[in-house]
C-alpha cells in the first residue's frame, strides 16, 4: 500500500514536536535531573481521587449528558464567578471536555474555514499552530520579545491582523514563558480588537498560577470581550490533575453549541469517574478557600525565586516570569543555540530542560526550565547549570 | 500575632531545617539579615525549639520498642493537669506525652528497649504514680506516617521526563 497517497497530506506534513525529539533524548539517560516537565510534581489530592474511586463503587460506571454532569458545571460556573468574575450559564454555556487540549482543537475547527488564518503568540505550547493546520487554517504566529516581558502588545496584534484573521489564540499565563497579561495589558488588545470579528480562544489553563501579587485575569472579564471569548481551562495545573484530563469550554451559547455538536459526535461526554474527581476537587477547594491551591503556589512561587536567583548568580538574563511553573532565561550569552545548550547541558551535567525552539522560532536563544519538580532537584539542577554555564563565561575577554 | 514572613520561614525550616538563612531569603524574596533576624526571634519565642533529623528507626538496627500509652489521670488542684503530666514527661523513656479530650486523659508514648522494660516501667513507674487510675497500653507495631511525612512512599516520580 502507498501510504504516502492515503495518508492526508495536511497531518502528514506537520513536522513531530521538537519536545517529542528532545525526550527521546533525555530518556536514554537515568539519572538526569529533568527541568522539562510540563506537569506538577504535586499529585491530586486523596480526596479527590477517593471521590472517583466512590463513583465507581456506586456503579456510576454510565455515559453522562455531552455537556458533562450538570453539577460539575454548576460547580465549575461559581468557580470562575467566584475566581475570575466571568459568568457562564452552567446550561448553555460551558461543556466539560477531555482535558483543556480537546477545547483547544474543537474551539479551532468549529472556527477555521480552509485558509482562514489564526493568531498566537511565538513561542507559545506547541499543539495550537499544528491545531489550526489540523483544523484546515493557517498559523500565523505574532513575536513575543522579552524586552516586553513576552506580552502580546496592541501593537503586534495590529500588525499581524488581515482580512484572513478569524482568531486569536491568548494564552497566558504562558507556556513557555511564564507571561501573564495584566488588566491594562487585556484592554489594549481588546481595543485593537473591538471593531472585528476576531474570535479570541483564551486558553486559562494556568489561571490558578500567579505569582509576586500578580492574579489572573479572564479575557472574558474584559469590558465587550465575553461574545467573542471562548475560555478553555481545566484542572490539570490548578488541582494537579494532568492525568485525569478534565477540562471545560466556555463561550456564549451560540458558539458553545457548534462546540458541542463536535464533542457529542467524536468525544460523547468525558469520562464519568473523572468528572467526580473534578468535583470534590472544586469542592474541596471551595470549603477550603482554595488551601491546596495556594499551598502549590507558595512551593512553586519558592522555586521560581531560586531558579531566579541562580540565573543572576550565572549571568544568565532572565525576565521575571509571573505564571505558570517555567522560567525562560536567555542563553545567547553562552554562544550556543538553544539546541546546543539542552544538548550539552544534558551531556556533560545531566540535566534536562527543552530548547525554547520547540515552541516556535522565536523561542531561539531560551531554554525552558521547568520548577514543577522537588526544591531539592530545583537546587541541585541549578547548582549543575552553573558550572555548565561557568564554562563560557571563563572563555569570555 | 505572627506575620506570613514568619510562616513561610516556618514552612521552609519544617520541611527541610538544613535550608540556610540566603536560601530562605531567596525562597521569601527578602534580605539574608532580616531572615536572620525572624529566626533568632522565633528561637527567642520558643517557637522554633530545635532542628531535628526527622528519622526512621524502624531501618536502623536497634533493639528498641515503642508504646503509646492511655492514661487516666485525677486533676489536682491549682495545678489541673500539668503537675501530672510533669511527672510523666519527666521519664527518660517518656518521648511525649498530650493532654487529650475523650476517654482518657494524656497520651503518653514511651520507647524502651524491649518489650519486657517497657512493661515494667509501666506497672512500676507509671501505674504507681499517685493521681494515676488507669494505663492501657498499646505497642507500635509499624509506622506509616509521622509529621506528613510517609514512611515508605511506594510513589516514584512517573511524569515524562520530557513532556510539553
Amino acid at each position: 500500500m502507498n501510504y504516502d497517497r492515503v495518508l492526508c497530506r495536511r497531518v502528514r506534513d506537520v513536522p513531530p514536536s521538537g519536545i517529542r525529539k528532545f525526550f527521546d533524548v533525555v530518556s536514554t539517560m537515568k539519572d538526569a535531573i529533568s527541568l522539562g516537565v510540563g506537569e506538577p510534581d504535586f499529585t491530586s489530592q486523596w480526596t479527590v481521587n477517593d471521590a472517583a474511586i466512590y463513583s465507581l463503587k456506586q456503579g456510576r460506571t454510565h455515559y453522562t449528558a455531552n455537556a458533562g454532569l450538570m453539577a460539575l458545571r454548576e460547580a465549575v460556573c461559581d468557580y470562575l464567578d467566584g475566581r475570575f468574575g466571568v459568568r457562564y450559564d452552567p446550561r448553555s454555556e460551558i461543556f466539560i471536555t477531555v482535558g483543556a487540549s480537546e477545547g483547544i482543537d474543537l474551539a479551532l475547527r468549529a472556527l477555521v474555514e480552509p485558509g482562514d488564518e489564526v493568531l498566537m503568540p511565538d513561542p507559545s505550547y506547541v499543539s495550537y499552530s499544528p491545531g489550526v493546520i489540523f483544523a484546515g487554517g493557517v498559523p500565523r504566529p505574532v513575536v513575543t520579545r522579552e524586552e516586553d516581558d513576552f506580552r502580546l502588545t496592541a501593537d503586534a496584534l495590529r500588525a499581524a491582523i488581515t482580512p484572513r484573521t478569524k482568531a486569536l489564540i491568548l494564552p497566558y499565563p504562558n507556556n513557555p514563558t511564564g507571561a501573564v497579561m495584566g488588566r491594562g495589558d487585556l484592554e489594549a488588545l481588546a481595543q485593537a480588537l473591538r471593531d472585528t470579528d476576531i474570535v479570541v480562544i483564551s486558553d486559562e489553563i494556568y489561571a490558578e498560577l500567579t505569582y509576586g501579587g500578580q492574579t489572573h485575569v479572564s479575557f472574558a472579564a474584559i469590558d465587550g470581550m465575553r461574545e467573542r471569548t471562548i475560555t478553555l481551562n481545566g484542572f490539570s495545573k490548578a488541582f494537579a490533575m494532568t492525568g485525569w484530563r478534565m477540562g471545560y469550554a466556555c463561550a456564549p451559547a451560540e458558539m458553545l453549541r457548534v462546540m458541542l455538536k463536535m464533542h457529542q459526535y467524536t468525544i460523547l461526554c468525558a469520562p464519568t469517574a473523572g468528572q467526580y474527581a473534578a468535583l470534590e476537587a472544586l469542592r474541596v477547594g471551595r470549603e477550603t478557600d482554595y488551601a491546596y491551591v495556594r499551598e502549590m503556589v507558595r512551593t512553586y512561587d519558592r522555586r521560581r525565586r531560586i531558579m531566579l536567583d541562580a540565573y543572576g548568580q550565572m549571568g544568565l538574563s532572565c525576565f521575571e516570569p509571573r505564571g505558570a511553573f517555567y522560567t525562560f532565561p536567555c542563553i545567547r550569552s553562552t554562544g550556543l543555540s538553544s539546541q546546543e545548550f539542552a544538548e550539552r547541558l544534558l551531556f556533560e551535567q545531566k540535566v534536562a530542560c527543552v530548547p525554547g525552539t520547540a515552541f516556535g522560532e522565536s523561542g531561539e536563544g531560551y531554554v525552558r526550565c521547568s520548577y514543577a519538580t522537588a526544591t531539592d532537584k530545583v537546587v541541585e539542577a541549578m547548582e549543575r547549570m552553573k558550572t555548565f554555564v561557568g564554562q563560557f563565561r571563563k572563555d569570555q575577554p | 500575632m505572627i506575620h506570613d514572613l514568619e510562616l513561610s520561614v516556618l514552612e521552609i525550616l519544617f520541611n527541610d531545617s538544613r535550608t540556610t538563612p540566603a536560601q530562605i531569603a531567596v525562597m521569601t524574596g527578602h534580605g539574608e539579615e532580616e531572615i536572620a533576624a525572624v529566626i533568632r526571634s522565633l528561637e527567642a519565642q520558643k517557637i522554633i525549639l530545635k532542628y531535628p533529623a526527622m528519622i526512621n528507626w524502624d531501618r536502623v538496627e536497634i533493639d528498641q520498642v515503642e508504646a503509646v500509652i492511655e492514661v487516666r489521670v485525677t486533676p489536682q488542684r491549682d495545678e489541673g493537669f500539668d503537675a501530672i503530666a510533669e511527672q510523666i514527661y519527666r521519664f527518660d523513656e517518656v518521648s511525649s506525652v498530650y493532654l487529650m479530650s475523650g476517654a482518657y486523659d494524656l497520651m503518653v508514648t514511651v520507647k524502651a528497649p524491649s518489650m519486657k522494660r517497657l512493661a515494667l516501667f509501666v506497672a512500676e513507674k507509671l501505674s504507681t504514680l499517685d493521681h494515676v487510675l488507669s494505663t492501657a497500653t498499646h505497642f507500635v507495631l509499624k509506622k506509616y506516617k509521622l509529621e506528613g511525612v510517609i514512611f515508605e512512599e511506594r510513589r516514584k516520580d512517573e511524569r515524562l521526563v520530557i513532556s510539553p
